[in-house]
C-alpha cells in the first residue's frame, strides 16, 4: 500500500502547476474572444443607452485591464473564494455545487456502461481473434464510434420518448413532482437512461477495440503457450491470463477518457436539458462570464485529477511493478 | 377556428379586422372555461433577473408578466389598442406636461399589502426612469409623480412629452413593483428581482436553475374567478429541437416565441392534437434589416445602397427563409402598426439589371473576374433566419458583382464587432419594433449615439434633415402632427437608405389543442394569461 500512497503524493504535487496553467490558459482564451459580459447582458435586454453600458462595465469591474482582473481572481482564489457570477447573480461555488452532482452522475454511469460493456465485448471478441464474431463486433463498434453524439441522442429520443413513450424526453427528474426517496431515485434513473446510453455507447467502442487489440497481442506471448501446454481450460486462459494482461492499457484509457466524457457531456446535457456542468460551461462562454468559466474549469480539472489518481491506485493494485521503482 | 392559421398574411391585418376574427371564439370559449390544471410551457432562455421594471425585454416578460402587471396591456379591440390593468384610465394634459392615471382599487400585492399610488410613483421615479433600459428614454423628463390619493397618480414632466408615446409605452415599460420591498434597498441587487412579488394572476413559487420556473395561482387576484390555471411551469429546454419533441410527447403543452423552428412547423402541424398559431405577436414585430457602415466609401454612395436594395429579392426571402411566416418590408415602420405605417415611400423592386446599372453609374465597374469590390458581411447569430439571410445576401450580392465575405460570430462577439469596433461593412440585424418609433427604429438611423451602444446607429450615418424630424417628433404633443412626422421619417429613410429594411416577422406559438384562449391579444406571450385555461 506504500507504493500507492507515494503515487498519490507525487500526483498531488504535480497537480498544482497543472491547475494554475489550466486557469490562466482558460482566462486568456476567453479574454481573446471578442465581446464581454456586458455585451452579452445588453443583448438579453435588447439594448441600453451609453451611460448604462458604462455603469455596468464599471460595477462589474470590466473597465480594468485583463491582468488586474486575473490577479484579483487569483488572489481571491488563494483565499478559497471562487467569486461571484454576474450572469447568475449568485456565488459561483453555489452554482457549481448545484450542477456538479448531475454531471458526475451522468459521467460515472456512462463511464461504467462503456467500460464494462466495452471490455466485456472486447473479451468476447478477443477470445478468438479473427473469428466471425470478432469481425462483426469490430465493424459494429467502429460504426458506433463514428456516430455523432447529438445525432444518436436525437434518434434515441425520437424512438424511445416520442414514438414509444417509454422514457422521459429530457430533464434530470420529473419537474415539481414532489417525489422523495426511492421514488425520486427511480425517477432520476429513468431520466438518465437515454443520456447515459447516448454518451456511453459512443465510448464503448474505444474500450472494446483496446481490449480486443491487447488480447490479440497477449495470445502470441510465450506464457500463453505454456498455459495451454499445462492443459488449462480455454476459459481460464482467456479470463485469467489473456484478459488480465490486456486490461492494463484499458484502465489507462479509463483515466484519459474521463476528461473526454466531460467534454461530451456539454452536448448531451444540452440535448437532454440536464442541468449539469457541461451546459453551465457553454452558458458561461456565451455570456462571457469569465469567473464562472474559470470556476468550472477548476472543478473539472480537480475531477479529472481525482479520477486519474484513482486509476493510478487501481493500476498499482493490478500490476505489482507500478511504483516499485520509487521504493528504492 | 379562425384564430388558428398557418398563414402569416392573416396576421398583418388592421385592428378592426382582427377584432372581427377573434371576438367570437374568445367569447364562446370564455363561457365554458374550466378552472384548474398545470400548464407546462417551453422556455429557451433562462433570465436571472425577473424584474420587468428594470429589464423590459421579452425574455423577462414571458415569465414575469404573469406575476408583475403593467398599468395597461395591449389589446386587439379596446380603444387605442390598450386594455386596463393596474390603471383603469389615463389622460394626458394638452400641454404635454402631465399625465393622470386612475388606479384600480381593491388590488393587493402577493404578500397581502395593498397596492396604492405610492407604488406607482416609486416604480416610475426610482426604477423606470433611472434603471430601466427603455424607461431611461421615455421617462427622461419625468420630474415628479403626485399622489393626491391612494388611487390617483399624476406624472409631471419638465418638458412636453407626447402622450401618444407614453400610451404606446404603457404595456412594455410600466411594470409596477412593490415600494415596501424595494424602498431603501439596493434596487439592482434586491432579492425580489429573482423571486418577484407582484399583483398579477400568478404568484412566483420557485426557480430551479437549469430546470424550471414554477408559478402558482393567486387566489386573491383582483379580476374575480381568474386565473383559471392552478400552475404554470416554464421548462428550460436549451436545445432547439427539444420543444417540438416535448410537444409531441406531451411533456409540454405550449411553445411560444418560435421555440419550434420554422422548418418543423409543417410536420408538427399535421400531428393530431397540435395547433400552430401565428397570431398574438402583432405588438412584438421583429424587423430584418441590412445595417450599413457608411464609413466605407462605396457604401456612402446612395447609388450603391440603392443597388443593394434592388439586388435583394424580398419575396424570395419571405418564402424561402421565413417559409411564408413574414412579410416584405417597405420601410422602418412595420405594416402591422396602423398608427404610424405609411406605404407612400420609394420602393426597390428586385431587379438585378438595374442594380448592375446603378453600380456602373456609381463608378464601380466589374473587373475581369466579374467583381466590383469586396465587403465584410456580419449576420447576427441570434436567429436561424438572420444567419440564413446572411447566406442569401452573399449570393444576392455576388449576382451584382459585389464579393461579400461572411464573418460568423457568436452573440457577444457580434455585438462588440458591429456596435463597438465598427468592424463590418454590412451587417444583418433583427431589431424589435416596440409600437412607437421613438423607442425603436429611430435609434437605428439617428446620429449622435456614442460608440458601444448596441442596436443603435453605429454605421456612421448622419443626415441632419432626418435627425431634425426625429427630434421634432420626440417633442410634438399633437398626435396627428407627430404621426405625420413619423410618416416623413419613413419616407426619408426609404429614400436615403441609411439601412435597408427587408422583412418583418412575428413569432409562432405551437400548442396542444387542450390549451384555450391562446393568442387573444397582440402581446399574448408576454401578457398575464389570466384567462388561459386547460381542457381536462
Amino acid at each position: 500500500m506504500n507504493r500507492a500512497l507515494r503515487l498519490v503524493r507525487r500526483r498531488l504535487i504535480t497537480a498544482i502547476p497543472v491547475i494554475g496553467l489550466v486557469i490562466i490558459g482558460a482566462f486568456l482564451l476567453l479574454e481573446a474572444a471578442p465581446g464581454d459580459a456586458v455585451d452579452a447582458y445588453i443583448l438579453s435586454l435588447g439594448g441600453a443607452d451609453a451611460n448604462m453600458v458604462a455603469e455596468l462595465r464599471a460595477s462589474w469591474g470590466l473597465d480594468q485591464s485583463p491582468w488586474a482582473r486575473l490577479l484579483a481572481y487569483l488572489a481571491a482564489l488563494a483565499r478559497g473564494d471562487l467569486g461571484w457570477s454576474v450572469s447568475f447573480s449568485r456565488p459561483i461555488l453555489d452554482i457549481i455545487l448545484e450542477r456538479l452532482p448531475n454531471t458526475l452522475l451522468l459521467m460515472s454511469a456512462s463511464t461504467a456502461l462503456s467500460f464494462m460493456l466495452g471490455s466485456a465485448l472486447g473479451i468476447f471478441a478477443g477470445a478468438r481473434p479473427g473469428s466471425l464474431r470478432d469481425r462483426l463486433l469490430s465493424v459494429g463498434s467502429l460504426a458506433l464510434y463514428a456516430i455523432p453524439g447529438f445525432w444518436l441522442a436525437l434518434v434515441l429520443v425520437i424512438f424511445f420518448s416520442i414514438n414509444l413513450r417509454w422514457l422521459p424526453l429530457s430533464g434530470i427528474e420529473t419537474i415539481a413532482s414532489g417525489k422523495h426517496g426511492f421514488d425520486r431515485a427511480l425517477d432520476i434513473g429513468r431520466h438518465l437512461v437515454l443520456p447515459v446510453a447516448s454518451l456511453g455507447i459512443i465510448y464503448l467502442a474505444l474500450y472494446l477495440r483496446m481490449m480486443r487489440a491487447g488480447m490479440a497481442e497477449v495470445w502470441r506471448q510465450d506464457f500463453i503457450r505454456a498455459a495451454q501446454a499445462k492443459g488449462l481450460s480455454r476459459q481460464r486462459i482467456v479470463l485469467r491470463h489473456v484478459a488480465r494482461n490486456a486490461l492494463l492499457p484499458v484502465v489507462t484509457m479509463l483515466g484519459l477518457q474521463s476528461a473526454a466524457m466531460l467534454g461530451g457531456s456539454v452536448v448531451i446535457e444540452s440535448v437532454f436539458a440536464v442541468p449539469g456542468l457541461g451546459r453551465l460551461a457553454s452558458e458561461a462562454v456565451a455570456s462571457r462570464d469569465t469567473p464562472l468559466l474559470l470556476g468550472i474549469v477548476l472543478v473539472s480539472a480537480l475531477v479529472v485529477i481525482a479520477i486519474n489518481l484513482m486509476v493510478d491506485i487501481a493500476y498499482a493494485l493490478l500490476d505489482p511493478r507500478v511504483g516499485a521503482a520509487e521504493a528504492s | 377556428m379562425s384564430d388558428i392559421t398557418l398563414s402569416r398574411r392573416s396576421l398583418l391585418l388592421t385592428t378592426s379586422a382582427l377584432l372581427a376574427s377573434t371576438a367570437m371564439p374568445t367569447l364562446l370559449l370564455a363561457e365554458e372555461a374550466k378552472p384548474g390544471g398545470r400548464l407546462i410551457v417551453a422556455a429557451d432562455s433562462e433570465p436571472k433577473n425577473l424584474n420587468p421594471a428594470i429589464v423590459a425585454s421579452n425574455g423577462v416578460f414571458f415569465i414575469a408578466s404573469k406575476v408583475i402587471e403593467p398599468l395597461a396591456e395591449a389589446s386587439f379591440d379596446d380603444e387605442n389598442g390598450l386594455s386596463p390593468r393596474l390603471a383603469t384610465s389615463w389622460e394626458g394634459s394638452p400641454d404635454g406636461l402631465s399625465v393622470t392615471f386612475k388606479l384600480r382599487e381593491g388590488v393587493t400585492w402577493h404578500d397581502g399589502k395593498p397596492f396604492t399610488s405610492a407604488d406607482v410613483a416609486f416604480s416610475a421615479l426610482n426604477i423606470w426612469k433611472p434603471l430601466q433600459n427603455l424607461g431611461r428614454v421615455v421617462f427622461k423628463d419625468l420630474e415628479d409623480v403626485e399622489t393626491p390619493d391612494d388611487h390617483t397618480a399624476i406624472f409631471k414632466f419638465s418638458t412636453p412629452t407626447p402622450f401618444q408615446l407614453i400610451r404606446n409605452a404603457l404595456p412594455p415599460l410600466t411594470s409596477v413593483v412593490p415600494k415596501h420591498l424595494y424602498e431603501g434597498t439596493d434596487i439592482a441587487a434586491n432579492p425580489a428581482n429573482s423571486a418577484p412579488v407582484g399583483t398579477g394572476p400568478y404568484k412566483f413559487a420557485e426557480h430551479k436553475a437549469g430546470e424550471y420556473y414554477r408559478l402558482e395561482k393567486n387566489a386573491n387576484y383582483w379580476d374575480k374567478d381568474k386565473p383559471y390555471l392552478d400552475e404554470i411551469i416554464y421548462r428550460v429546454l436549451p436545445d432547439r429541437a427539444a420543444a417540438a419533441g416535448a410537444l409531441e410527447a406531451e411533456e409540454i403543452q405550449l411553445a411560444a416565441f418560435s421555440a419550434v423552428p420554422l422548418a418543423d412547423l409543417d410536420r408538427i402541424s399535421k400531428v393530431p392534437g397540435i395547433v400552430v398559431v401565428s397570431k398574438g405577436y402583432e405588438a412584438l414585430t421583429y424587423q430584418l434589416v441590412v445595417e450599413i457602415n457608411h464609413r466605407r466609401k462605396e457604401l456612402a454612395d446612395l447609388k450603391v445602397r440603392q443597388a443593394i436594395a434592388h439586388a435583394i429579392d424580398k419575396e424570395f426571402v419571405v418564402k424561402t427563409i421565413f417559409l411564408g411566416y413574414a412579410k416584405p418590408s417597405t420601410g422602418p415602420v412595420p405594416q402591422n402598426d396602423p398608427q404610424f405605417y405609411t406605404d407612400d415611400v420609394p420602393t426597390y423592386p428586385f431587379d438585378v439589371a438595374k442594380a448592375n446599372a446603378l453600380l456602373d453609374e456609381a463608378g464601380y465597374p466589374k473587373a475581369a473576374d466579374g467583381k466590383r469590390f469586396s465587403l465584410k458581411l456580419l449576420p447576427a447569430p441570434y436567429f436561424n433566419e438572420t444567419r440564413q439571410f446572411g447566406d442569401y445576401l452573399r449570393q444576392a450580392l455576388a449576382a451584382v458583382g459585389i464579393d461579400a465575405e461572411l464573418v460568423n460570430n457568436d452573440a457577444a462577439a457580434h455585438i462588440k464587432a458591429v456596435y463597438t469596433d465598427h468592424a463590418f461593412d454590412i451587417a444583418v440585424g433583427p431589431p424589435v419594433y416596440r409600437g412607437d418609433p421613438a423607442i425603436s427604429t429611430t435609434i437605428l438611423v439617428q446620429s449622435g449615439t456614442p460608440d458601444g451602444v448596441p442596436f443603435s446607429n453605429q454605421g456612421g450615418y448622419s443626415n441632419p434633415e432626418l435627425d431634425a424630424v426625429i427630434s421634432k417628433a420626440a417633442e410634438t404633443i399633437d398626435e396627428s402632427a407627430r404621426t405625420e412626422l413619423y410618416r416623413t421619417f419613413q419616407k426619408l429613410v426609404a429614400t436615403d437608405l441609411p439601412l435597408i429594411n427587408v422583412a418583418e416577422w412575428g413569432f409562432i406559438t405551437v400548442a396542444r389543442d387542450s390549451v384555450k384562449n391562446v393568442s387573444n391579444n397582440p402581446r399574448w406571450a408576454v401578457s398575464n394569461w389570466s384567462d388561459t385555461w386547460l381542457e381536462p
